[in-house]
């Protein structure tokens, strides 16, 4: 292996998979790059607010240790803190190299980065670009790529879908197997490494901020090949979307970093439009409950107190499940120097300008802090197949902080792909029989497509995924009780019985997206058994997983990662408890109303 | 109103071979319906108007806010993103179709490449030296910064290129987007370094000299990004070289 140029194939072309890509294209080593789509339209074009750093540009003494404390405490301590001590000290590294890169970073006067308060945090350690900063760093990334594809160093597979890996008879990965998605011909790739960097699940949940591509199938295929999933339980509501027939639009939380307010009329019957509630009869709950974070308590906080003003106090926006957040009170100057882009969503989609009116919204699922288990070099516990980005567990713990999702996306790549090209490097030879691993793995994914083909059912994809949807985001996100989670669980092994039954309207064999959703809609349903069933054995409150029935943290009991497996004699995941290394800062009481 | 509907047709076609063909579809209305919603409710119900089972409709799509670019379409005659096309907001019937100017590969799917294969040409990237730790990046004044961000927000979508009478298989334009991100690398303190063979790069055939000034380009841009001025500007640019070339041989 040493005299032949290592071959990495990386799956996902988001800021993680980029990252990788750059880094291991730099050091030689030849690259596959697959993805759904266009890599520069991957779903961290969505990220709005910015990206963390400690670079303390605003004279208030920040450090990447108090950056670290913030992250390990937003997370309610169950992030193995090694990783994500190492992810902070990046983190300035990484906001220069972006700049060179040329990402438009908003400036100062000075023509210095410019950073924003995000939530979880007293400091201003956010970098952003207006309101569009992951679309920025994607494309930053997505040119310095083109430059390596020009070169010859990185080959783009683009429309194509991954299937599965390949592994070899002692379980090592050796390649994965794919679908070009027009002419949906099944292929074989061999590589000497693979990163996986799919992003979140959105679509287990229906309705989310996620783009159409986040379907976790990817994570979800793997884990049916043995691959361990990490804490699958935590999912992360964001307090502040926009509601949708399509999808829910998100409502950055740069909003509230630039001094957006979130308020409900005193009155549960109030009928005058917002603008016109004076303010006296306003209730600021969150700057009233939290006098020292406000507005910009960490999401779960925010999302919790919404739903329980909403639901338990009934002040939802004239009974409807909203609340209002206020910019109105900014200077327009300001808020489109400040959030253009994303004041620009909400008049375009909800048809109300949000510099003179309140905005309305309401929390919707949103990150997937839980993923493919990986260790310290981000690989999982398949050999020679790395996780990095929203679709690995290992940095935001039980609650990601705002901003700190773009920064673990790149420190992830940045970290597997050297890994990724070291391990190529010194990789043990292949065992004789790897050509028939390969054929072997091609021929059970064809079996597959042409099992769906021809299936003949009455069951509508599209109607079992949205029945999914409604039960997993009513029962899986803010208020976890044991009974409907198990209720959930029977449900999804119902709609796994119905999918056998599933009848595709479409059976062509070019560019088929209802065959190639329905195909990881099999995927999807496997994984929510994790999740639903990995919240139903924590029996604890942390972070963004919440049962009402047992509210407190216990450190005792569920300091651990939940580590799911697939069994596949009886089609569910069965549970390992790992504990969590904690040698860095011992965990302590999480309350943002005192800290 | 109980018997709202909305009433569209979409020109359909199975491969790049086939013939196009239009199917009508009529759906329940509700508040806050977009085009993208409408291809939802198709995929759960695949029936045209008159009954008949068809297929979901098949579409590009990611992002769903008008970041992403995937979903540029033709609606009512239009070059647009089908996620802000607020239904509410159109005269119906809808008329739906894939861009004219790019080979289709099915139903609303078109092959954009083109334009992926001219930012290569123009060297749409900032040349660092390499991803190692070389300190600071350079500073920037906000006006610049504006200006870039403002140009950075091209999402590659093609609206432009599809509105652009110049941009077909005679002239071989390269089109507005191309030119205005020459513009943005252009302006960059270290893309700038490469700023010669980006305008050398638009001076051959299908280049800046295309542009008849139609101002459609603009006009459809779904990020307001100031593709007419930076035409403008980099035209000067070209010129400026074209004289200098011309008296350095």
């Amino acid at each position: 292996m040493a005299t032949t140029t290592p071959r990495i194939i990386i799956v996902g072309g988001g800021l993680a998979g980029l990252s990788a890509a750059i880094k291991v294209a730099e050091a030689g080593a030849k690259v596959d790059l697959f993805s759904l789509v266009p890599v520069k339209r991957s779903h961290s074009v969505c990220a709005q607010g910015g990206i963390n750093s400690a670079k303390n540009l605003k004279g208030e003494g920040d450090s990447t240790w108090a950056h670290f404390d913030d992250t390990v405490y937003g997370g309610d301590f169950l992030a193995n803190q090694a990783p994500v001590k190492q992810m902070c000290e990046m983190g300035p590294g990484i906001i220069d190299l972006l700049d060179r890169m040329g990402v438009p970073f908003s400036r100062t006067d000075e023509g210095l980065l410019d950073f924003r308060r995000f939530g979880g945090t007293l400091f201003h350690r956010t970098a952003f670009a207006g309101a569009t900063t992951g679309q920025q760093l994607l494309y930053a990334l997505d040119e310095q790529v083109r430059r390596f594809e020009s070169e010859g160093k990185v080959k783009k597979y683009e429309y194509w879908e991954f299937l599965s890996a390949v592994l070899d008879s002692q379980g090592v990965c050796r390649g994965i197997c794919a679908m070009d998605l027009r002419s949906m011909e099944v292929t074989t790739f061999p590589a000497d490494a693979v990163l996986i960097a799919t992003g979140g699940v959105g679509a287990i949940f229906g309705k989310s901020t996620n783009s159409v591509v986040c379907t976790g199938s990817a994570q979800g295929s793997l884990y049916q090949q043995g691959a361990a999933y990490g804490n699958g339980e935590m999912i992360q509501v964001h307090p502040t979307c926009i509601p949708g027939e399509d999808k829910l639009r998100l409502m950055s939380e740069s909003a509230r970093g630039e001094g957006g307010r979130v308020w409900v009329p005193k009155n549960p019957n109030e009928t005058r439009p917002g603008k016109q509630v004076p303010e006296g009869d306003r209730w600021y709950f969150l700057e009233d409950k939290y006098p020292k974070y406000g507005n910009l308590v960490p999401r779960d906080i925010a999302t919790r107190e919404i739903h329980e003003v909403v639901y338990d106090k009934g002040l939802g926006i004239q009974g409807q499940p909203m609340v209002y957040l206020d910019l109105s009170h900014i200077d327009r100057a300001t808020l489109d120097r400040k959030l253009g882009g994303i004041l620009d969503i909400y008049e375009k989609f909800v048809g109300d300008d949000p510099h003179e009116v309140p905005m309305k919204i309401f929390p919707g699922m949103h990150y997937t802090m839980g993923g493919l288990w990986v260790d310290s070099d981000q690989m999982t516990n398949i050999k020679g197949l790395y996780a990095i980005g929203e679709c690995d567990y290992s940095i935001h713990g039980a609650n990601r902080l705002g901003a700190n999702s773009l920064l673990s996306c790149i420190y992830a790549g940045f970290v597997a792909g050297p890994n990724a090209v070291k391990y190529a490097k010194s990789l043990a030879a292949a065992p004789e029989n790897l050509a028939s691993s390969f054929e072997n793995e091609k021929k059970r994914q064809v079996e597959k497509n042409n099992q769906l083909l021809n299936n003949q059912g009455t069951e509508n994809p599209f109607k079992l995924w949205r029945e999914l949807g409604e039960v997993m985001s009513r029962n899986v996100t803010v208020r976890r009780y044991n009974d409907r989670l198990k209720e959930t669980d029977v449900k999804l092994v119902e709609f796994l019985e119905r999918y056998k039954n599933v009848d595709l309207s479409d059976k062509s064999m070019w560019s088929n997206q209802s065959f190639l959703f329905t195909r990881q809609l099999q995927n999807m349903l496997q994984l929510a058994r994790v999740i639903t069933q990995g919240a139903f054995l924590r029996n604890e409150s942390r972070g963004s997983h919440y049962k009402p029935d047992f509210p407190e943290r216990d450190d005792e009991n569920f300091l651990k990662t939940t580590k799911a497996y697939f069994a596949p004699d009886v089609d569910e995941p069965r549970f390992e408890w790992e504990p969590v290394d904690i040698s860095l800062i011992k965990p302590r009481p999480r309350r943002y109303d005192t800290k | 109103m109980a018997n709202k509907s909305v009433l569209f047709k979409i020109k359909r076609q199975a491969s790049p071979t086939s013939e196009a063909h239009w199917e009508e579809f009529e759906l329940a209305w509700r508040s806050g319906l977009n085009v993208i919603s409408l291809f939802m409710e198709v995929a759960i119900n695949p029936v045209t108007r008159d009954g008949k089972p068809t297929t979901p409709i098949n579409y590009d799509s990611n992002c769903l806010e008008e970041v992403c670019g995937s979903c540029a379409m033709l609606i009512n005659g239009k070059a647009r993103m089908a996620c802000s096309a607020l239904v509410d907001n159109l005269e119906q019937p809808l008329t739906i179709e894939p861009f004219s100017k790019f080979p289709v590969l099915r139903d609303l799917q078109v092959d954009r490449t083109v334009l992926f294969e001219n930012l290569k040409t123009i060297k749409a990237w900032v040349p660092i030296d390499g991803t190692y730790a070389l300190g600071d990046g350079p500073r920037m004044v906000p006006k610049l910064q504006e200006q870039a961000y403002q140009l950075s927000q091209c999402m590659s979508c093609c609206c432009c290129m599809e509105a652009c009478p110049q941009f077909n298989e005679s002239t071989g334009f390269v089109g507005a987007a191309t030119i205005a991100q020459a513009r943005l690398f252009n302006m960059h303190p270290t893309g700038k370094v490469l700023k010669d063979e980006r305008l050398q790069a638009l001076m051959g055939d299908g280049g800046i000299q295309e542009c008849g000034y139609a101002q459609n380009c603009v006009e459809v841009c779904p990020k307001d990004i100031p593709l007419t001025r930076s035409i403008s500007d980099v035209s000067g640019d070209v010129m400026k070289k074209a004289i200098l070339d011309f008296f350095r041989t």
